[in-house]
């Protein structure tokens, strides 16, 4: 390891004493009501969904396409922070540790996500999915098994890494660290399986005996992205509100940048991996997928996506000063989850609107209820605890980082 | 710094050479000679030293642009490279798919893009570095064995319009230089009594 107090010249030098209003919410921070305003949002969105929703027949199946969208969008964010923070303890990562208390606190909202798929659980099910292959696996009581074995492991990990980083804080024991490496790597493998085949269960199944194998990872390359752009838009916000003064600094900002150029690539590169091969192939049990989606305005989604989830993104992050810059990184945080939003929306909807998008009021308040349900989870969770690990033994190395 | 230094004759003075004692004291001076307008210079430390290209007064490098215009310029004749043999030298139906069948291309393109990238970042390094150099002038002097030790080191070039040999060697003692020796720009080879009083370990 490098010695970066020998080597640093003194203007690098960062102040030794970091001021307690930027490490916690402070009394009366607006960022304080968050859990408020998110189950407002959360109670008001569902609540007129479930309304509006059990209205007609027409409109309850509407209601389940729509309030799958809103959890798949919600919950592939909190699965890419529990991926980060399994990354981050892995490769024993120095540079992260100053924002891994950010992507815990959204990782934290995966057990209260778990709330919104019991009701897909007990009443969507017949909406949703028309099985008929596979019956061995495919059938209602192993996929309602399965769907809780996903989200014990993911909020195991969750509370488990969440729980051991906040007694560092009260310990400052050193051993913690070593332990969340241990467990980072069959975390790292249980997160890969329990994602792979989740994907497989709640969205590749809506094709009824259409399968894709890379289909699991382009759906984490999806939900890692969304997480980037989400995390990158909450470092932000935290420094315009005067949290995490002179603690996350530009250069963290732009690591984030570069993670989320990463996997605008790798979004790319495994969507096109997978249209490849199913279009050079031409076979009638794998094409059905993407007939699909050439029909109607369902072309014109994926087009969209072509240009807005990948090239125009790709090229824009691509240069060193949109990464640094506050309001270019959030500008295009917040266009790529909006692309996230349409790549979720494209694989589930045809289904249900075979002739092309048909917006739905419901797709509005599912969202909105979802989201609500996120914010008060998260929000919880910036409450509780301090905004960066306090006592990590890495915490000195991150607040002096400098990219080259 | 980018432009090619001009061939001295030999004898003449090359530059002004001062040795530092520590990092934080070549990064002070190297903010005074940025500070006093000279261009045409450089400092040399045995390990990289954070924040030094802001004390010197770097502009960001231009080779990313160098990289972009050859990865797109690879990825250009990869796609028209196997446009043009699919649809005017080689037509051929291939498996019933249209002549341009661009999904098809796409893996080349992109290796060839990878390909141009690459390609462009190594030789653009290397002309931005002005390497390969077999010689240098500096390398005349004995103490600078140290810049790749224990040494820190700032050589301002005489061809800088700022230079003037009494006034840029004042400059560098006032910044805090331990020894500031005049290098010549001779290319003779090292006398033969040299080697004996070099240091070995």
């Amino acid at each position: 390891m490098s010695d970066p107090g020998h080597h640093s010249a003194p203007s690098s030098a960062r102040p030794a004493v970091l001021r307690a209003a930027s490490l916690w919410l402070p009394a009366g921070h607006p960022w304080r009501r968050l859990p408020a305003i998110g189950l407002v949002l959360a109670v008001v969105g569902l609540g007129a969904s479930l309304a509006i929703g059990f209205m007609s027949e027409a409109a309850r199946s509407q209601l389940w396409h729509s309030w799958l969208v809103g959890s798949l969008f919600v919950l592939s964010i909190a699965l890419g922070a529990l991926f980060f923070v399994l990354v981050h303890h892995s490769t024993q990562a120095g540079w992260s540790v100053v924002v891994r208390r950010i992507a815990e606190d959204i990782m934290a909202t995966l057990p209260f996500l778990a709330l919104l798929f019991v009701p897909l659980l007990a009443f969507g099910m017949g909406d949703l999915f028309h099985w008929s292959h596979a019956k061995e696996y495919l059938n209602t009581k192993f996929f309602v098994i399965r769907t809780v074995v996903y989200f014990a492991i993911w909020s195991a990990l969750a509370i488990w890494f969440g729980r051991l980083s906040r007694l560092q804080d009260d310990t400052g024991d050193h051993q913690l660290t070593r332990r969340m490496r241990k467990t980072s790597l069959p975390g790292l493998l249980l997160f890969a399986l329990t994602v792979t085949f989740f994907a497989f269960d709640w969205l590749m199944s809506l094709n009824d005996g259409w399968y894709s194998t890379i289909f699991g990872v382009y759906f984490f390359a999806g939900s890692a992205m969304a997480f980037f752009a989400f995390f990158a838009l909450a470092v932000i916000a935290a420094r315009r509100n005067g949290l995490l003064a002179e603690v996350v600094t530009t250069e963290h900002q732009h690591d984030i940048g570069k993670l989320l150029l990463t996997f605008v690539a790798f979004w790319a590169y495994m969507a096109f991996s997978q249209f490849l091969l199913i279009w050079y192939a031409n076979l009638p049990e794998e094409t059905s997928f993407f007939a699909q989606r050439y029909t109607g305005s369902w072309l014109t989604a994926g087009a969209v996506l072509l240009f807005g989830h990948f090239l125009v993104p790709f090229f824009l992050l691509l240069s060193r000063a949109a990464k640094r810059n506050p309001k270019a990184l959030a500008a295009l945080s917040v266009w790529l989850l909006a692309m996230h939003l349409l790549d979720l929306y494209w694989l589930v909807m045809p289904k249900l609107h075979p002739v092309g998008l048909v917006p739905s009021l419901l797709d509005a308040t599912a969202l909105i209820g979802c989201c609500g349900v996120f914010l008060a989870a998260f929000g919880g969770a910036l409450k509780r605890q301090a905004l960066v690990p306090l006592r990590d033994p890495r915490l000195p190395e991150s607040l002096t980082f400098e990219n080259m | 710094m980018g432009l090619l230094r001009p061939s001295l004759p030999p004898g003449e003075v090359f530059g002004a050479l001062a040795e530092f004692a520590t990092p934080a004291e070549l990064y002070h001076a190297c903010e005074g000679v940025r500070d006093a307008g000279y261009t045409r210079w450089d400092a040399h430390t045995p390990f990289p030293i954070h924040g030094l290209e802001r004390a010197m007064g770097l502009r960001a490098s231009r080779l990313p642009w160098v990289v972009l215009v050859t990865a797109v310029l690879g990825a250009v004749s990869g796609i028209g490279l196997q446009g043009w043999v699919s649809t005017i030298a080689y037509p051929l139906v291939i498996s019933g798919k249209p002549f341009f069948s661009w999904p098809a291309f796409i893996p080349i393109t992109f290796e060839l893009g990878v390909l141009g990238g690459a390609f462009g970042a190594v030789l653009g390094m290397l002309a931005f570095n002005q390497l390969p150099t077999l010689h240098h002038p500096l390398f005349a002097s004995q103490r600078f064995e140290r810049a790749s030790d224990d040494g820190f080191f700032i050589s301002i070039e005489s061809w800088d319009p700022r230079f003037d040999a009494g006034r840029t060697v004042d400059l560098l003692r006032r910044l805090g230089a331990q020894e500031v020796e005049l290098v010549a720009s001779s290319s003779e080879p090292a006398k033969p009594g040299d080697a004996t009083t070099r240091a070995t370990p």
